[in-house]
């Protein structure tokens, strides 16, 4: 049997009064692309940190690929890579003198190809003799990204690795971390770009005051939560109502609509009120409209 | 190629590295305060006084300074590496690898102790113009150098996993280390002090160090080098135990 990638069992972590951690079971299994949202302050950090050993939780079970991070950490800690959400760096050295310490940190000689590859791939290869202190904000993120993958680790978590990187380094690093992905290694990935969570995670848990409220696919989040919805501008926009429509300003007015085979008959009984439409425009269901819903029902 | 000593040696190398880099002022600077320190003193003194009977002042005076730069500066290795980096936040890079606290400590405080021993020989190194120095039990100069590196590397460890800021570590510094250097007999034997502060300097683990040190050149010194060497030694086990219950636990590091 293969153990999950991630194992997370009733975790719990006090900050003073706050109650970060409230009771997380969360299983992550091998080869997902993993997404792990919510609001600021919901706790998403506070877990990594208890994955990974930086904190100590009060309570609860933490194991990566089936090691426990705290009597098995050497193994749990090998087998994870952790891009961190602050922006640290270390000032004394070069991107690749740090990526090769780093390496050696978890017993790894000799690492300059690898080392080359992830470069290239995070478009660093220029940047590989600067000192860090010379780098962008950007930069710096994406030699964290780097730092976490030194060891390949099979699970990789990244807490919101795509602030503050611009456009075209963000496409750059989704692909190669679909790469990664596509070659085995699990993904988990916090972020508040939730178009970007949408494409890219294939289950989601989301998080508010410690606790999990929501975790499904992403599918299933988007068919169970978000409609789509019908926006429709009306000559005579009032008829709307009687409908089941919300009136909006400018003559529009939004119809929720579940699934698309209720798009006809919708239309229909609009004709049938005698509306006249002048613009219409479909919404699809996304991300977001489904985590406001959830935030606000939990 | 994954062996198990690596972790260890690549944070050794790294914290080596990081005070390397930068040697002008991690072993330039304070190696020149010595020198400062040595003429000033020599100058003012030298005539004047002289120690265990023929041992003149300036003689005597050396093997103080070059234990007292060993110990500031291996203090302030592990210190200031720490502090630095937690305030940075980039310790996080020596906490996610499997690093074991043992390999921790051990990197650090070598680390430290090999500051000192630079430290320290260029300091003797700067002050063989100005005087004769005799090395009548060399392994006693290096045991005491090796023991003091140690305790104020692990001294420099907890100082710098306990405060949050800078301030706190100066303080540690300046209330601790400082007053404890001072008052070591660094500048004069105690014998030459009245008998209350000679007791008071009994129960200074930092005078046995410089004591045990200037045994090392002259064969003589106020107590035994064996006394000096039984507290040193007790001083650091004590130390080394309190760090790695420390590090054991998180404190601080892994809240
Ligand atoms: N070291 C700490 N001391 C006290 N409180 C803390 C500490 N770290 C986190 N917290 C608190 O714990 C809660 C969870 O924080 P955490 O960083 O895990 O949130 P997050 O979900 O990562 O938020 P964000 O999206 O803003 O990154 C917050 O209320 C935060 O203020
Ligand atoms: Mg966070």
């Amino acid at each position: 049997m293969t153990s999950p990638a991630i194992r997370i069992v009733s975790a719990t972590k006090r900050y003073g009064s706050l109650q970060a951690l409230a009771g997380v079971d969360l299983e992550v299994a091998q080869g997902e692309f993993f997404g792990l949202l919510g609001p600021n302050g919901a706790g998403k950090t506070t877990l990594i940190s208890a994955l990974s050993g930086l904190v100590r939780p009060d309570g609860g079970i933490f194991e990566v690929m089936g090691c426990n991070v705290v009597s098995d950490y050497r193994n749990a800690r090998r087998n994870l890579g952790v891009v961190p959400q602050e922006l640290v760096f270390d000032p004394f050295f070069s991107v690749r003198e740090l990526l090769r310490i780093q390496s050696g940190y978890f017993g790894i000689r000799d690492n300059d190809d690898w080392i080359d590859e992830i470069l290239a791939n995070l478009d660093l290869t220029a940047k590989a003799g600067a000192n860090m202190r010379t780098l962008s904000g950007g930069m710096k993120r994406r030699v964290l990204v780097a730092q976490a993958l030194v060891h390949r680790p099979p699970v990789i978590v990244l807490d919101e690795p795509t602030a503050g990187v611009d456009v075209e380094l963000r496409q750059g690093l989704w692909q190669f971390i679909r790469k990664l992905n596509r070659d085995g290694h699990t993904i988990v990935l916090t972020t508040h770009y939730l178009e970007e969570a949408e494409t890219l995670c294939g289950r989601i848990a989301m998080l508010k005051s410690g606790k999990v409220v929501a975790l499904d696919t992403t599918e299933n989040l988007l068919r169970r939560f978000a409609s789509h919805s019908l926006s429709v501008r009306l000559e005579q926009p009032e008829v709307a109502a009687a409908l089941g429509g919300a009136v909006t300003a400018g003559g529009w007015a939004d119809f929720p609509l579940d699934r698309y085979e209720d798009l006809e008959p919708l239309l229909a009984r609009l004709r049938e009120a005698g509306a006249k439409i002048l613009e219409l425009r479909l919404g699809e269901a996304d991300l977001e409209r489904v985590f406001v819903e959830v935030m606000n029902r939990a | 190629m994954h062996d198990g000593l690596t972790g260890f040696r690549t944070l050794l190398y790294k914290e080596v590295l990081r005070f390397w880099k930068v040697s002008f002022q991690t072993v330039g600077a304070p190696v020149l305060n010595a020198l400062l320190y040595l003429l000033i003193f020599s100058h003012v003194l030298d005539r004047h006084v002289t120690v265990y009977g023929d041992v003149a002042y300036t003689a005597f005076l050396v093997p103080g300074l070059v234990m007292m730069s060993l110990l500031q500066n291996s203090f302030a290795n592990s210190s200031s590496s720490l502090i630095q980096s937690k305030i940075t936040g980039n310790i996080i890079f020596v906490l996610l690898p499997p690093l074991s606290y043992r390999e921790f400590y051990a990197a650090y405080v070598i680390a430290s102790m090999l500051r000192g021993l630079f430290v320290g020989c260029g300091v003797l190194l700067v002050s063989i113009p100005f005087v004769d120095l005799p090395m009548a039990a060399p392994a006693w100069i290096f045991a005491f150098g090796l023991m003091g590196g140690a305790i104020l590397g692990s001294l420099g460890v907890i100082a710098g996993i306990w405060a949050d800021k800078f301030d706190q570590l100066a303080g540690f510094q300046n209330f601790l280390i400082m007053p404890l250097t001072m008052l070591s007999g660094v500048f004069y034997s105690i014998h030459s002090l009245p008998e209350f502060w000679q007791k008071v300097s009994h129960i200074n683990p930092f005078f046995f160090m410089i004591d045990g040190f200037r045994y090392g050149f002259f064969g003589q010194s106020d107590v035994s080098p064996w006394l000096s060497l039984a507290v040193v030694g007790v001083c650091f086990v004590f130390l080394a135990v309190l760090t790695l219950a420390m590090l054991a636990r998180g404190y601080k590091l892994r809240a």
